[in-house]
């Protein structure tokens, strides 16, 4: 069994993440090549083959031209599976690659189930085992489901070329606005999410921070709600922290909010649904209304 | 100009899920339906585009699924979408993300619309294929997780969400695919006089047979709750009871409290 494992190149820099794709290929115990649009000054430390195209004449992001290259390594390769992070590079390019070999494809892969995969859904508190028809297929694999595996080594270097216009383009990255909140110091943090209720609430949950020596943290919806200002985001798209304590306020668990806090040394969860993702990660999950408990708790901690 | 808006029903997250007699998707009974969240920012930035554009695009919003989705169809035609269009299939969900963009193209393809906003995925499948395999279909350009857009002149300048609070700014020509993420805009909600107007607009009801000639790419084998982790501690029952459980806890197991 064969696999071809796209790399992402953030910056410049060969993200380590990627190595959770060799960890995925060992758990399938298939063999890997690896495709990368990245710097021949950076490279990942395997001693497989390694399809490199320049990032500086190809772009970090330019899905049209970053599909042909994976197809024409795809045409020398001929794996069984095209495999890339379900990331923002990941989930953009896969379904290109997917439509043009007419492949089936597979999203947020977290599982192996005997040429079946294990896909999550109904944001995670449910699970799907999905067999693709035929090969080659694409898969997606969800972050922190498999383990980073580095595997040592130099590669094997085979130029890749591709030519062609792209209707996309890229004009450059906005840099991550400059936080004025550092939550990654913190010891406690104590996050709102939307089971809060209302805008109005914040305040209850930032008073039992503060009774903790705390920092405010926050989900994604109550940030894209403006309840909460960005700079107190936890998730992939916000801030990643492992305090001493962390307290979910009425957050579900969404992935990419666990992805930013699961780390974390203990996990209170506080929320009204029993089943909520949050409670596969949390210590203790008190099932109650968040508005309730939090004043309960900040007051008997005052005395 | 002629804008398609895709959305999907789903069921909402904070239900309880129960396989359906198949054992490959959820029971429908109990469940309460709405619009994918993803999909109202969709809604909402094409409304805003038309808005943009003194009211000259027409806006169509189409949705996939048995009769029930025709109640967020009616949101979206609330929200301010001119027309709206039902693929009708009391079995969509038996259909993988293949089959259902080749559908919505079988549609589209007659119809040159010059943009198509959807979801960036949906909460309950989040496949994040149906977008961008319908751009491949169709040769449409096409960028996905959008926080940010604007129009002018047949070209689009969009903010795309990367990891890490980093964004990118791309731009593309139309015909063109966005998919949206979260934050893209503050959905509106439908009021009183626009739900009373929206009632009068079309809703185009076209069988799923007469679009799909795809077979599906994928099966699924089984539908069931992950496997619980045990050694988390669950406190239910009196609050104040619970509040000094925590203490005790948080007393043995962290710090933080000394």
């Amino acid at each position: 069994m064969k696999t071809l494992l796209i790399a992402e190149c953030r910056e410049g820099r060969f993200l380590d993440t990627n190595y959770e794709l060799f960890g995925f290929a060992e758990k399938l115990g298939a063999e890997s090549a690896m495709v990368l649009v990245g710097r021949q000054d950076d490279l990942p430390a395997f001693s497989g083959k390694l399809y490199l195209a320049d990032a500086a004449k190809y772009g970090e992001y330019n899905p049209d031209l970053h599909k042909k290259l994976i197809l024409a390594a795809v045409e020398q390769e001929k794996p069984d599976y095209i495999v890339f992070g379900h990331t923002s590079y990941g989930w953009d390019l896969a379904p290109r690659v997917a439509a043009a070999l007419k492949a089936p494809q597979l999203s947020e892969v977290v599982g192996v189930a005997d040429g079946a995969f294990e896909l999550p859904s109904c944001n995670m508190k449910m699970r799907r085992t999905v067999k693709p028809n035929g090969a080659p297929a694409v898969l997606t694999l969800q972050g922190g489901a498999f383990p980073v595996l580095k595997p040592g080594g130099t590669p094997q270097v085979q130029p890749l070329e591709a030519a062609g216009e792209s209707g996309v383009n890229f004009l450059g990255y906005e840099p991550a606005v400059a936080k004025d909140v550092n939550l990654t110091k913190a010891e406690v943090i104590v996050s709102a999410g939307r089971g809060i209720g209302k805008p109005e609430n914040v305040p209850t949950i930032a008073a039992l921070a503060k009774a903790l020596g705390g920092e405010l943290g926050a989900s994604r919806p109550v940030v894209d709600g403006g309840w909460v200002d960005h700079a107190h985001q936890v998730g992939t798209t916000g801030q990643t922290v492992n305090p001493k304590l962390y307290i979910a306020c009425g957050i579900s668990g969404a992935i990419q909010h666990l992805a930013g806090m699961k780390k974390s040394g203990f996990i209170v969860a506080i929320n009204k649904d029993k089943d909520a993702p949050i409670g596969e990660v949390a210590d203790v999950l008190v099932v109650a209304d968040v508005m309730q408990f939090v004043p309960a708790l900040t007051a008997k901690l005052a005395k | 100009m002629k804008i398609l808006v895709c959305i999907k029903q789903v069921p909402d997250m904070e239900s309880r899920f129960k396989p359906d007699s198949a054992g490959g998707w959820y029971s429908d009974t109990d469940l309460a339906f709405r619009m994918n969240e993803y999909d109202e920012y969709a809604v909402e930035q094409a409304v805003q585009l038309k808005e943009q554009l003194g009211g000259e695009p027409e806006v169509v919003v189409l949705s996939v699924g048995p009769d029930r989705v025709v109640e967020a169809l009616k949101k979206a035609l609330a929200m301010g979408c001119d027309r709206a269009v039902q693929v009708q299939d009391p079995a969509a969900h038996l259909k993988d993300p293949w089959q259902i963009a080749s559908a919505i193209a079988g549609y589209a393809k007659g119809e040159n619309f010059d943009l198509i906003f959807t979801g960036l995925q949906s909460q309950d499948r989040g496949s994040a294929q149906v977008g961008v395999t319908l751009a491949e279909i169709l040769g449409f350009s096409s960028v996905t997780t959008i926080v940010g857009f604007e129009y002018a002149d047949g070209t689009a300048t969009v903010r795309r969400e990367l990891e890490g609070g980093l964004k990118a700014r791309v731009q593309l020509k139309t015909p063109a695919l966005v998919t949206c993420q979260l934050g893209l805009n503050v959905p509106r909600y439908p009021t009183l006089p626009n739900i009373m107007k929206a009632k009068k607009k079309e809703i185009l009801t076209l069988p799923m047979a007469d679009l799909l000639h795809e077979e599906a790419r994928s099966a699924t084998v089984s539908f069931y709750p992950p496997p619980k982790r045990s050694g988390g501690i669950v406190l239910e029952g009196d609050v104040a009871l619970q509040v000094d459980q925590l203490l005790d806890i948080l007393r043995d197991k962290t710090t933080v409290l000394r």
